[in-house]
């Protein structure tokens, strides 16, 4: 989460989904909330019921809309617009909460004369662009001088190098006016939902933001979150009660999967996966750790993560098993690796609680894939697409794929259900909420715990017996989790390894624990006892303060060192709040704090802001309130560093975000972010319209994925004139097989639908309830029409654009089965994250049956030819060949 | 209200059934987010079995009516009105003037479990009884599958479950979670429901929060806002109440339901009425003849 993680510090949403019952206005965009989260828009509907005005901004009127007191229709992937938008009236008209903004945030800060911004030549680029590369060098983005600690500023905001001034010519020419010719939002209806804002800013009102997939599914989706960053930084609205930006989070446990990552760059608690280059420990630790900031105890985090990856094979002597680690040679993202599987670079693949040949984008594209695959593990509760592909896909249909042909051997592992497994999942909010096992599952199935922990015993065993230096990393794990009677770990036990605890090392004389019945100890050590009953660790650590980076302390994940402490309590499963945030009810990271940077909730003198929206104050000898403080407890509100200070020491009195190197909100992201410092509007990959503000259309550091199969339309393409945009239903989760598969949801939404307006309809012929075929460049689904006013045509640079929204959980396993909306969607790369492009592109419609079996082929040849050539988009990079145009061959891209 | 948590009617313990409490719905659309929980956890707790996969093209409504296996049913109501002060874009294209109001409503149906019910009234087994909570309820281990009390319910809840359903041929409705509320648990779809939008609680309780609501609600800019709680009709009220928004045609409510026995004063009375008729007739004719 780069968006919220370079603007504030951590990558997670900045609040709880309680808090915001205490917001006086509510901006819901790129989520439609009450469908996606419909227990936690309890608290949208709270503030409501308080007075709070709701906004929801959306191509599509919602069931969020159907609740909201104002809805802006907005054309597809053009946020940033109407955001700049909102930035530049603040500005403008100063709006803005000046004193929250000149004191919390890097708008005074000076930047380097080397910077340019795209506005100084109108073509949508930064300085620093390396076009050889294909990517920005951002050294010319740093502050004057260079040094993130101690940036020269300007509190006036006059300077005309500083933040605010760059910041305001950057926005200069998003107007109103340009919201209603790019967005098709019409002056009145932007100052409605700009008053709004308005209004809910100061001392005494605040605003939340909302946003979840519909903003990061885009060729930008980074910066449209950064757009938002910057709004609520203006606002004054991040830090504080009813305030922040709420990252809505489709799964039960994604903000877990980035936490403890499931990503290939990061390491537990967002440490940096080290790359090629970053041979050493001490190399990996000059690249990574920061002289001011929280992030000058890097050298802790790593430490630790690596004490509790080897254990005692971890010593001071051999970088504690550093040069065990994998270093990365480029982008080894998803859609790398998936154009690995199609070109045989890759023979095996685990897959567990996901589905892509329905929940990935160019879903043909992925079947394909896996049909090219040697091995395919599948763990899932039910046979879904992914395990079937080889039977029952579209392909063997169209007789594009043969079972006969396809290598693959599917190995199908049923899984246990939610209620059959222990463990937790962080939810949202940064929330860690353990669940209990209610009964063993049935038969076979198993948890992805006892998946893994089997499989690493098998390994590790394998490479016991083995001396290939290669099989080093595998017998050096430290894998000595206790399990119970099926064979599954002791997720409570993983808990204490996550939470962390000193070493045995450590301490000659610390109680050694003989078993793992009664815990915690006096000292208090909790399962302190390994698969050999042997003592294996001592006392668990409070918080991660308590880390060091001499091999004494072990811990999993930093950022969630406290919740299961020396009290030997698991406060994952806490269960009784005592305050409105939810205190006493789970753990948030960090540090069971439920609002982060909150000591902007508190003026730079330390007194609240207001009675009203007071959460932690100054109380002349500490910081107190309602939360947790995110600040040092004794740390004076005038304290001010000593020149040359370091760590936290470094960070003022009045600076509320300590993670980053000044304790500054970042308007302005001088260092972490590949496709430029500021928020800029550019086209989605496929567009019905070139771009409006500047020459270069689309980001210039995006990632086509160019392949044959993967091909983009032109901006302006007459075959494919319509906006495409997909979302999720209530009804169903994601890819289906939680849903599809179960009477009591399939038959809510029994089949593919798509979302047409009466005038579109009227135009195309098309009745309610009609089939209907959706084709894009990629392929072709058959859907029914679900004529309504809720979609309706926009009016764009004065051209009626019309949207189509497409729900996307439908395949061809379970009770109700459909087309599939991501056979239509493109692989492309944000700059950033490498997400695709699910929520903004462009598809034509054609009334009736899509063809079966061969005729298909034809048929999608008619509508969108699939000769000639492969780089269709003026902006793509032209290959030559079929292969792979993504960026695995090119080693050190980055 | 709104994120009252433990302490919600919706989520704490009673003894409704120990004290003989009347208890009711009041089902809200304001806060309704359409989310179809309550279908659901009705679904799953009473065991009612799916009944077809059929997509209807209406709105996101593909449940269509309450039945037999339906006992919760979300309506999805797309008009060409506004609700309250609602703002919906401004951009129908040629006027551009916000003057192009469209509204959609949700709104939980569910049995309306009448003061005097038809469906009760019309049972010749004893099967439909009135429970000490005042609700209606449907003893399917003694119901003959006769079919009397489908045609009698003014509001089509009640129907005979076909084949090749389980328990086919009995008359199914919602139970008002009897069994739930006898171990004073709440009724599972107000238990699941996340925006309270179906609040439970005692009937006493419930109408005066819903006429303060209501006042609110027409202060606040809905000005359509009333409330559907028909006491002036022969069912003399119902325990599942609900606001509405416009008329309750649009909801397919009936504006004056009636139970059918209150038919059977003109009905006996015609009936005699022409007995007695055609007796003088006959009478009349002998006396004529001979």
């Amino acid at each position: 989460m780069p968006g919220l993680g370079t603007s504030f510090g951590r990558g997670g949403a900045t609040t709880a989904q309680q808090d915001v019952a205490n917001a006086d206005c509510i901006l819901i965009e790129g989520s439609s909330m009450a469908e996606a989260h419909p227990v936690g828009f309890r608290w949208v509907m709270k503030a409501k019921e308080r007075g709070a005005t709701i906004i929801h901004v959306d191509p599509r009127f919602s069931r969020t809309s159907a609740l909201a007191d104002i809805w802006v229709p907005i054309r597809a992937g053009t946020d940033i617009v109407f955001l700049g938008a909102l930035i530049r009236h603040l500005i403008e008209n100063d709006l803005f909460f000046r004193e929250y903004v000149v004191y919390y945030t890097n708008a005074s800060c000076i930047l380097s004369d080397e910077y340019r911004d795209p506005e100084d030549n109108g073509d949508g680029y930064f300085s620093g662009w390396n076009e050889e590369k294909h990517a920005y060098e951002g050294e010319s983005w740093l502050y004057k001088g260079g040094d993130l600690s101690r940036p020269e500023r300007d509190l006036t905001l006059q300077d005309p190098q500083c933040v605010f001034q760059k910041l305001k010519r950057h926005f200069s020419r998003y107007t109103p006016e340009m919201a209603e010719k790019v967005c098709g939002i019409p002056p009145e209806l932007f100052h409605k939902v700009a008053d709004a804002l308005v209004a809910a800013s100061g001392p005494e009102h605040t605003a939340a933001v909302c946003y979840a997939v519909g903003w990061t599914q885009h060729s930008k989706g980074v910066q449209i979150i950064r757009a938002a960053a910057i709004l609520q930084l203006l606002l004054g609205n991040i830090g504080r009660p009813g305030g922040g930006i709420l990252a809505l989070r489709g799964h039960a446990s994604i903000q877990g999967s980035t936490d403890i990552p499931t990503l290939y760059d990061i390491l537990p608690g967002y440490l940096t996966m080290p790359h090629k280059g970053d041979e050493t420990l001490q190399q990996y630790l000059d690249n990574y750790t920061k002289k001011t900031g929280l992030w000058a105890h890097y050298p802790e985090y790593i430490v630790s993560t690596l004490k509790a990856y080897y254990g005692t094979h971890a010593t001071a002597e051999n970088d504690f098993g550093y040069g065990w680690l994998p270093k990365l040679t480029g982008n080894h993202s998803f859609f790398e690796f998936l154009y690995d599987m199609l070109d045989g670079k890759m023979e095996g693949m685990f897959l567990m609680g996901q589905n892509p040949a329905v929940g990935a984008p160019n879903s043909r594209l992925q079947r394909k894939a896996l049909s090219k695959l040697k091995w395919l593990v599948v763990r899932d509760m039910v046979e879904i697409e992914s395990a079937n592909f080889w039977r029952e896909s579209p392909e063997i249909d169209r007789g594009e794929l043969k079972p006969e042909n396809i290598e693959t051997e599917v190995f199908f592992f049923p899984a246990a259900g939610h209620a059959e497994k222990e463990g937790a999942f962080t939810n949202t909010q940064r929330l860690l909420q353990w669940r209990e096992k209610a009964i063993d599952p049935p038969g076979d199935c198993r948890s992805d715990a006892w998946f893994v922990h089997q499989l690493a015993l098998r390994l590790i065993a394998k490479a016991k017996a083995s001396a290939d230096p290669i099989d080093e990393p595998l017998r050096a794990l430290d894998w000595w989790y206790p399990e119970d009677s099926l064979g599954d770990t002791n997720m409570e036990a993983v808990l204490a390894e996550i939470n962390g605890w000193h070493t045995l090392e450590e301490k000659e004389n610390v109680e050694r624990p003989t078993s793992n019945a009664q815990h915690p100890t006096e000292d208090g050590v909790v399962f302190g006892v390994d698969r050999n009953g042997e003592p294996h660790h001592g006392p668990q650590v409070n918080a991660f303060a308590e880390l060091k980076a001499d091999g004494s302390t072990a811990c999993g994940c930093w950022i969630y060192s406290g919740v299961f402490g020396r009290d030997g309590v698991n406060k994952a499963n806490l269960r009784k709040s005592r305050d409105y945030l939810g205190h006493g009810w789970g753990f948030a990271w960090p540090s069971d704090r439920r609002i982060i940077y909150n000591r902007a909730s508190a003026r730079p003198d330390g007194s609240p802001w207001s009675e009203r929206k007071k959460l932690i104050w100054w109380d002349s000898e500490k910081w107190t309130g309602i939360d947790v403080p995110g600040f040092v407890k004794g740390k004076a509100p005038d304290y001010e560093p000593e020149v040359g200070a370091e760590g936290l020491d470094a960070i003022p009195g009045d600076a509320p975000f300590i993670l980053h190197e000044d304790g500054l909100g970042w308007i302005y992201v001088p260092k972490g972010l590949r496709d430029g410092p500021f928020p800029t509007h550019y086209e989605p990959l496929e567009s019905p319209v070139s771009n409006d503000l500047y020459s270069h259309a689309t980001d210039p550091a995006v990632n086509w994925f160019t392949r044959n199969e993967n091909r983009f339309a032109p901006p302006g393409d007459a075959r494919f004139p319509f906006v495409l945009t997909t979302y999720r239903l209530t009804e169903h989760h994601t890819a289906g097989g939680m849903s599809r598969f179960l009477s009591h949801l399939a038959e809510l939404q029994p089949e593919m639908f798509a979302e047409i307006s009466p005038e579109l309809a009227s135009e195309l012929k098309i009745n309610k309830g009609d089939y209907i075929c959706i084709v894009t460049l990629r392929g072709a689904i058959e859907a029914r029409a679900l004529v309504s006013r809720r979609i309706r045509p926009l009016r764009i640079n004065g051209k009626r654009v019309h949207q189509a929204a497409l729900p996307y959980h439908y395949g061809t396993a379970g009770l109700v089965c459909g087309g599939t909306a991501n056979d239509l969607l493109t692989i492309s790369g944000e700059p950033n994250v490498t997400i695709m492009e699910a929520k903004a592109l462009t598809c034509n419609i054609v009334p009736g049956r899509l063809p079966h079996g061969q005729a298909f082929a034809e048929f999608l040849n008619k509508y969108a030819p699939q000769a000639g050539q492969i780089s269709l988009h003026p902006e793509e990079p032209s290959v030559s060949t079929g292969t792979s145009g993504g960026g695995h061959a090119s080693e050190g891209k980055e | 209200m709104i994120g009252e948590g433990t302490q919600s009617t919706n989520q704490r313990r009673h003894n409704y059934v120990q004290e003989n409490v009347e208890v009711g719905f009041f089902t809200d659309p304001t806060v309704c987010i359409g989310c179809k929980a309550c279908e659901v956890a009705c679904k799953e707790w009473n065991q009612v079995p799916d009944d077809g996969f059929t997509w209807s093209g209406n709105s996101y409504d593909n449940t269509g009516h309450l039945g037999a296996s339906t006992w919760r049913h979300v309506m999805f109501v797309e008009e060409d009105r506004q609700k309250g002060n609602q703002i919906v874009g401004s951009h129908s294209l040629g006027s551009g003037n916000g003057e192009d109001p469209f509204r959609w409503v949700f709104l939980s149906d569910v049995c309306k479990h009448c003061e005097e019910a038809g469906c009760l009234e019309a049972c010749p087994t004893g099967a439909i009884v009135r429970t000490e909570v005042g609700s209606v309820l449907v003893q399917n281990d003694v119901c003959n599958g006769c079919g009397y009390c489908v045609v009698s319910c003014p509001f089509g809840v009640i129907d005979r479950r076909p084949e090749p359903l389980a328990d086919a041929g009995g008359a199914f409705k919602c139970t008002f979670c009897y069994d739930r509320q006898k171990s004073g648990l709440v009724p599972a779809c107000a238990k699941v429901c996340p925006t309270e939008s179906i609040v439970f609680g005692r009937l006493d309780d419930l109408r005066a929060r819903a006429a303060e609501h209501v006042q609110q609600l027409q202060q606040n800019g809905y000005r359509d806002a009333q409330l559907y709680d028909p006491q002036e009709t022969s069912v003399r009220g119902i325990h599942a109440f609900f606001l509405i928004l416009g008329e309750p045609e649009a909801y397919g409510l009936p504006p004056k339901p009636q139970i059918p026995t209150i038919y059977l004063k003109s009905a006996w009375t015609s009936a005699i009425a022409t007995a007695i008729a055609s007796i003088i007739a006959t009478l009349v004719a002998f006396a004529f003849f001979s």
